[in-house]
């Protein structure tokens, strides 16, 4: 099943994907269904009691390691962002006046279903709610080599687009042979497969869980493939994965 | 009344005192790092390493050994207003570089001793607040938030350039280093008290794995 959280008549709803619209699950309009286009998409994530967790990797692709000019990491690089960086589908992103090189990542998003700790890789899946997609924008003037990537680069407001659907693990067979593909106005300008992660997901679920608890509803984004291009006020971004989703964001200026 | 845990986003600040920037200078040029850092660099402390007042710290997974790290947190109200401030202990698991991000050095299970409760107050109460730092009773590190490279207002201002605070946030304004560049260290058996006048104390008991 694939899950939305979308703002909808003056109220924030739970939704499910049903024959092309939004199914509303629960509260007074339980039963009823809207089109995509008269909601507003949120992140299709329940709130957390504590502040979400969201782990991001870098250079998690071999080819966009190469093409980065690094070589392959040994163990994950890893970095945290805040829940305040995420917005939802269909949203507008803030580019900055005078930057040179804003771009876009479609990541695979791992959400945590439950409370992790010492996972074993064999067991990974079974701690696994459901994927989305997250697209985890990159402004790469403000790359410092300190804590790189530094948290100017990867947690700006604005910048962390998710969803628009949480796909229910059961209905992800293998999620470690999707397709993922981004497009610019309708050009394809990213394409690859999460076949080619460096760390699987399972791997990744033992290496954090080995030193930290991962609890329901944390976010790992596992890294972007090969083909990153800079990003303009007024272009339609759209980053897909095959089976989870298709999430659109449009860049818009900064006001000075 | 139950013991304090932040209700948002922990982030710490990197290379914010004096004494540490100035033993960093003359390698801040080189490879890897190319140049002194400009904007703020900032780390998160996730939800897992909030470890509530009168909890112990458990050293596990091949770790016997954390640097202390005595700090203020700026606690965020509305509007990304500053609303009152903490103690924090900020481990770390010690690391010379800081090159990548350090997630496997500061997320671990419980790596952010918290105090019972918040001090409300605004930023000028805090310019010149002396936080002392006690190992089993000893006195080992003072820490001057006169040493501040960013003062309070500037780091406030430089962090929202490019990211809003929300309420509920809070912001951890730096933790100093000895005149050697090290952090006082702490082992299982050890009990590290951090004070300053007018803050509910962080009083941990760092344990070993059984």
């Amino acid at each position: 099943m694939k899950h939305a959280r979308i703002a909808w008549s003056g109220a924030i709803h739970d939704a499910v994907e049903a024959d092309g619209q939004l199914l509303l699950t629960q509260g007074p309009h339980a039963g009823r269904h809207v089109s995509f286009d008269e909601v507003v998409w949120l992140p299709p994530l329940a709130p957390t009691a504590q502040a979400r967790t969201v782990i991001a990797l870098g250079l998690n692709y071999a080819d966009h390691a190469k093409e980065l000019a690094f070589k392959a990491p040994e163990e994950p690089l890893a970095f945290m962002k805040s829940q305040a960086s995420l917005i939802g589908h269909k949203a507008f992103t803030r580019r900055p006046l005078g930057v040179a090189y804003m771009h876009y990542e479609c990541e695979l998003a791992v959400v945590i279903g439950r409370t992790a700790r010492h996972v074993k890789k064999a067991d990974a899946y079974g701690y696994i709610a459901g994927y989305t997609v997250a697209n985890d924008y990159a402004i790469r003037d403000y790359l410092e080599n300190w804590y790189r990537p530094n948290l100017r680069v990867k947690n700006r407001d604005t910048c962390t687009p998710i969803g628009p659907w949480l796909v229910d693990a059961a209905d992800v067979p293998n999620p470690m042979a999707l397709s993922l593909q981004t497009t610019v106005n309708g050009k394809v300008t990213q394409s690859g497969s999460t076949a080619d992660m460096i760390f699987d997901v399972p791997t990744l679920i033992e290496y954090f869980s080995g030193f930290m608890t991962l609890n329901p509803g944390d976010l790992i984004l596992t890294g972007t493939p090969d083909g990153i291009v800079d990003c303009q006020p007024g272009d339609v971004i759209v980053t897909e994965i095959e089976g989870i989703g298709a999430l659109t964001n449009t860049i818009v200026k900064a006001t000075p | 009344m139950t013991a304090w845990i932040p209700a948002g986003t922990v982030y710490g600040t990197l290379l914010n005192f004096r004494r540490e920037w100035d033993l960093w200078s003359s390698r801040m040029a080189q490879d890897p790092h190319k140049a002194a850092p400009k904007a703020p660099v900032l780390y998160v402390k996730t939800a897992n390493t909030f470890c509530p007042a009168g909890q112990d710290l458990l050293l596990q997974d091949g770790v016997s050994e954390v640097d202390t790290g005595a700090t203020l947190g700026l606690v965020i109200g509305a509007q990304a207003q500053v609303v009152g401030a903490v103690l924090l202990n900020d481990w770390s698991v010690p690391h010379t570089s800081y090159y990548r991000p350090p997630v496997k050095y500061r997320n671990r299970d419980g790596y952010l001793a918290l105090p019972s409760r918040t001090t409300p107050g605004q930023l000028q109460d805090w310019a010149a607040l002396q936080i002392e730092v006690r190992r089993n009773g000893d006195l080992v590190q003072t820490v001057d938030l006169r040493d501040l490279m960013r003062k309070l207002p500037a780091l406030l201002a430089d962090v929202g350039e490019f990211m809003t605070l929300q309420p509920g946030d809070v912001l951890m304004v730096g933790t100093d280093c000895l005149a050697d560049g090290t952090r006082p260290r702490a082992k299982a058996g050890d009990k590290v008290e951090i004070s300053a006048p007018g803050f509910a104390p962080v009083i941990t008991t760092v344990r070993g794995a059984e």
